[in-house]
């Protein structure tokens, strides 16, 4: 989009559920789904006296993406309280870092039509969720709110970008390799629509070239990445507008109406919340140590950026090919498993990407839990590669193949499929074919060549697609025009 | 029978001489006689103790022995008991009965003690008289017409009058110690970290300590015994080993160095509490203590730095108390109002005096220059402290500048009342250990406390001074009026 002699500038927070079995300040289940206030305790329903112990699993995961987003671990951070009132915050304040978060100043970088991008990561830091209000109908009709609890204490990472990000698309593309981050570290399912992965953005916008910032809103609960780039593609061209027009941006929260496709005012600054942060006296500040960091970074899996660049460096796929591959982490994975066994890259991803997504998008099954495995996969290619059946064969078994999970050796031999190299069979074949059809013989050497496709079909006809097909044309040109 | 400790009673129990459940019965006859008057139970648990009492019993034919064993306790409403409601005594958390035990709690009943029931304080244990209870004013036993102390008052007073064998209570800036001493009790705020919070309702997280309100200092140190140590539920208690304090009670104190900070001798320290102060030096020098005069340079910021810290702390703590999940519920025309009305009804003044100035402290703009400018100092008392300790094992100061004050007195006053706690609050601030034993009377025959404060875990020597001192001085422990033993 293009709004003249203006920018956007924005910085993304987002919100990521961690998938630890626990909550971070108790014991309770995190699971999602369950019976109301069931994974709940004196802690995280806030009942008097309760006090809260910190989840050391929580502290793993967020050391994990600290290092992923290459933050600065700090050895001592400290908790926070957030004091507001609110009734799915059981205990009037939120527990979450503020003042010495537990890690900062990182990056995470972007490609933008084949071009790095670098935005850079202020911080991220550990706090946990709050309940959730369940009405009847909605929260305008509704005579009385119910609470579930079962969310409330759900470990969470904030994660804060700069404000280095300049268009919809580049957010989107931010949001979704942040997303990828997370599941390749599996600590995020990164699901938004259980609101698992969620977004706030600030955005501001100024004259191209200027350095200093221009009045910023807070565009809040943004949970599609197409309601992302839609609303910040309004926001940005109101405030062009805005400005444009001699006026002030008035700074404040705004929400993203769906239906109209418009951001509207959802409150001021002066009606804006004094948090009134101060540290959490019932926790102590937490410490981690080098040992820590480096047992941490040890068991850290490979990045969507770095499988990105091995697999067009080493595997020398196309661009296109990896972005399909990489836009699922399982996907990526039992492509890598089927080249282990079958070194041609580019002949599994063909596979992969026709073949087997298709099956897969049919049954809506994901990569890992295909009955097609890797090894049946690179046993197939094989097969045909030393042409013991043709590619053909090979696409019209795919389907029952991956429907059976009968090894592909197998299921060959059973169905009689192994393709027929015997030039001797071959050629007494294509004789018999040639002895009875007489007049299309004839036909053939007055020159009406497009015949030869008439006889391969015969001659595969008789050998029920056997045939190889490079013997089959070689020697049927021959008798034919013998 | 009030004159014995915990541990003679349980040889009587060992020797049959008396069962747990005569005991109990004792003192819930005492209570019945006495407790119109002294309104220290806000509510007794009559029938859990006598099943207490006989499972007690029970287990002492069998013979097993644990240091309180069938010793009927009152505790401080402050504590989560689980089926039983516990109020803070505030209006807010009337009808709240939690689902759960506070560690002590837990701890006590690991010991198979008895409860007699939940004892009167301040709300939310804010206050220095027990006069800001939402239901009742508790009396001096030795002066019916003053007050007990607090916030910890009901303690201190049903153990003085006999109303139970010992009790517990929460220290804040002084609720352990300032009762006990007016009320002529021992009293104990451990080492912060040293007793586990979990369960006990917050009022000042970084400030609040549990501790024991004894008739002896051998009860102090076998209660301690039982309450103190690492709790995985509290992330603030320290993981440390608990020594048997019991073990240091008779041992000398040749060579032991006492400071006495000039700090804590003040104009307007009553004349009967500075001679009362300067008979127990004496005291102590002539049981082989070295008297060393010691400084605490930022004493006079204590009580500043106390009101920012522990009102930021409670007007967070507090915000939880909002109709919505528990107790009080005032109907309103929406959520704000609702919350409104229920903490206008649920809260007294003093707590609400409280959570706004908190609330201040803690608003952007303000934070900088009370909130963090607090902490500042709260180190620096720390420090003050750490040096003193360098030249002296413990140190011995008043608990209070006055004796028991009238009921009244001071309620329209706060700032008065604020600054009787001007001895016990620095003690918090630092997190160290402290305990108020005592040592005479004034010319009125109110009780004078003395405080001994120790360096941090070190709770077992100021045990060790303080039986010391309670052997030579053998002051008198139950009022005349309450000592009917039958």
């Amino acid at each position: 989009m293009v709004y003249g002699d203006y920018e956007g500038v924005m910085g993304l927070e987002v919100h990521a559920h961690l998938l630890t079995n626990s909550k971070i300040f108790c014991g309770c289940s995190t699971k999602f789904g369950a019976e109301p206030n069931s994974h709940t305790c004196p802690t995280c329903m806030g009942l008097p006296g309760a006090l809260p112990v910190l989840n050391k699993k929580v502290v793993d995961f967020a050391i994990k993406l600290g290092l992923a987003l290459h933050c600065t671990i700090n050895k001592k951070s400290i908790f926070a309280r957030k004091n507001y009132y609110y009734p799915d915050l059981p205990k009037g304040y939120q527990i979450s870092q503020y003042e010495e978060p537990l890690c900062t100043d990182g990056y995470l970088d972007i490609y933008e039509n084949g071009e790095k991008r670098r935005i850079r990561i202020k911080r991220v830091h550990m706090e946990e969720d709050a309940g959730k209000l369940v009405h009847e109908s909605t929260i305008e009709t509704s005579s009385y709110s119910l609470v579930d609890y079962n969310r409330s204490s759900v470990p969470l990472l904030e994660i804060v970008s700069e404000p280095d990000i300049r268009t919809p698309e580049e957010a989107v593309l931010y949001l979704k390799m942040l997303r990828d981050v997370l599941i390749y570290l599996e600590i995020c399912d990164g699901n938004m629509e259980e609101g698992s992965f969620r977004c706030d953005a600030n955005v501001s916008v100024r004259k191209k070239g200027a350095s200093e910032l221009g009045t910023r809103t807070e565009l809040k609960n943004l949970n599609s990445f197409r309601f992302i780039e839609k609303s910040l593609a309004y926001e940005i061209e109101r405030q062009t507008e805005v400005i444009k027009n001699g006026g002030e941006i008035i700074q404040e929260t705004r929400l993203f109406n769906v239906d109209e496709g418009i951001t509207y005012s959802m409150r001021g600054k002066e009606e804006a919340h004094d948090y009134r942060y101060f540290p959490e006296p019932d926790l102590l500040p937490l410490t981690v140590d080098e040992q820590w960091i480096e047992d941490v970074k040890k068991a850290l899996p490979e990045l969507p950026m770095e499988k990105m660049e091995r697999f067009m460096d080493e595997y020398n796929l196309p661009k296109y090919d990896v972005e399909i591959l990489l836009s699922d982490k399982e996907l990526a994975m039992y492509c890598e498993e089927v080249i282990k066994l079958f070194p041609e890259p580019k002949t599994v991803s063909n596979w992969i990407m026709t073949e087997l997504l298709r099956e897969l998008k049919d049954g809506n099954v994901s990569p890992k839990d295909s009955p097609l495995s890797p090894t049946h996969l690179a046993e197939l290619l094989s097969l045909i590669k030393d042409g013991t059946i043709s590619i053909k064969i090979g696409k019209e078994i795919f389907p029952e193949l991956y429907k059976s999970g009968i090894p592909p050796k197998r299921l060959v031999a059973e169905k009689g499929l192994v393709q027929i190299s015997d030039e001797s069979a071959i050629i007494s074949t294509i004789d018999s074919v040639i002895a009875r059809f007489p007049k299309e013989v004839g036909e053939f050497k007055a020159g009406k060549e497009k015949l030869l496709g008439f006889f391969v079909g015969q001659v595969m006809k008789e050998t029920k697609g056997k045939a190889n097909p490079k013997l089959l044309n070689e020697h049927l040109v021959k008798r034919l025009k013998s | 029978m009030l004159e014995m400790n915990i541990m003679q009673t349980r040889e009587l129990f060992k020797r049959k001489e008396i069962t747990a459940v005569e005991l109990t019965r004792f003192y819930l006859n005492r209570i019945k006689r006495y407790d119109g008057e002294l309104q220290t139970y806000l509510r007794l648990t009559e029938e859990q103790a006598i099943e207490m009492a006989q499972d007690a019993d029970r287990r002492i034919a069998k013979g097993e022995d644990r240091q309180l064993l069938g010793i009927p306790f009152g505790m401080k409403d402050i504590f989560c008991t689980k089926g039983i409601e516990t109020t803070c005594a505030s209006q807010i958390l009337k009808g709240f009965v939690p689902p759960y035990d506070a560690t002590v709690v837990k701890k006590l009943k690991e010991e198979h003690f008895v409860h007699l029931g939940k004892l009167n304080m301040d709300e939310f244990a804010m206050g220095s008289s027990t006069e800001n209870s939402s239901f009742q004013t508790t009396k001096n036993p030795w002066d019916l017409t003053r007050i007990p102390g607090g916030s910890s008052g009901g303690s201190a007073s049903a153990v003085a009058a006999g109303l139970c064998a010992a009790s517990l209570g929460t220290d804040t800036g002084g609720s352990i110690r300032q009762p006990a001493g007016l009320c002529g009790v021992v009293g104990m705020k451990p080492t912060y970290g040293r007793v586990s919070r979990y369960g006990l309702i917050a009022f000042a997280s970084s400030l609040d300590q549990i501790g024991p309100i004894t008739r002896s200092v051998t009860d102090c140190a076998v209660v301690l015994n039982a309450i103190a140590g690492y709790d995985p539920m509290d992330s603030t208690s320290i993981p440390q080993p608990v020594p048997n304090y019991v073990e240091y009670l008779g041992r000398d104190i040749k060579g032991m160095k006492v400071g006495i900070p000039k700090e804590y001798f003040i104009e307007g320290m009553e004349q009967d509490v500075k001679k009362a102060m300067e008979d127990a030096i004496l005291l102590f020098e002539k049981n082989g203590a070295v008297v060393v005069d010691i400084t605490l340079p930022h004493t006079e910021y204590a009580v500043a730095t106390y009101y920012i810290i522990c009102t930021a702390e409670a007007s967070s703590n507090l915000a939880r108390y909002d109709g919505v999940k528990y107790g009080l519920r005032a109907e309103g025309k929406d959520i704000i109002d609702m919350y409104k009305k229920t903490r206008l009804k649920g809260f007294g003044r003093e707590v609400k005096r409280r959570i706004i100035l908190g609330t201040y402290v803690l608003s952007s703009g303000y934070y900088e220059a009370y909130y963090r400018k607090a902490g500042k100092v709260r180190t620096l008392i720390r420090r003050d402290f750490d040096e003193a300790f360098q030249e002296c094992d413990i140190m011995v100061t008043p608990v209070s500048p006055t004796t028991a004050f009238r009921i009244g007195e001071k309620v329209e006053d706060p700032l008065t009342m604020y600054l009787s706690d001007i001895f016990t609050i620095p003690i918090n601030l630092a997190g160290l250990p402290a305990m108020s034993i005592p040592c005479g009377f004034d010319s009125a025959g109110l009780p004078i406390g003395l405080q001994i404060i120790g360096r941090p875990l070190d709770e077992a020597r100021m045990l060790q001074a303080a039986y010391v001192f309670e052997t030579e001085k053998n002051v008198k422990k139950i009022p005349d009026r309450f000592k009917t033993d039958d």
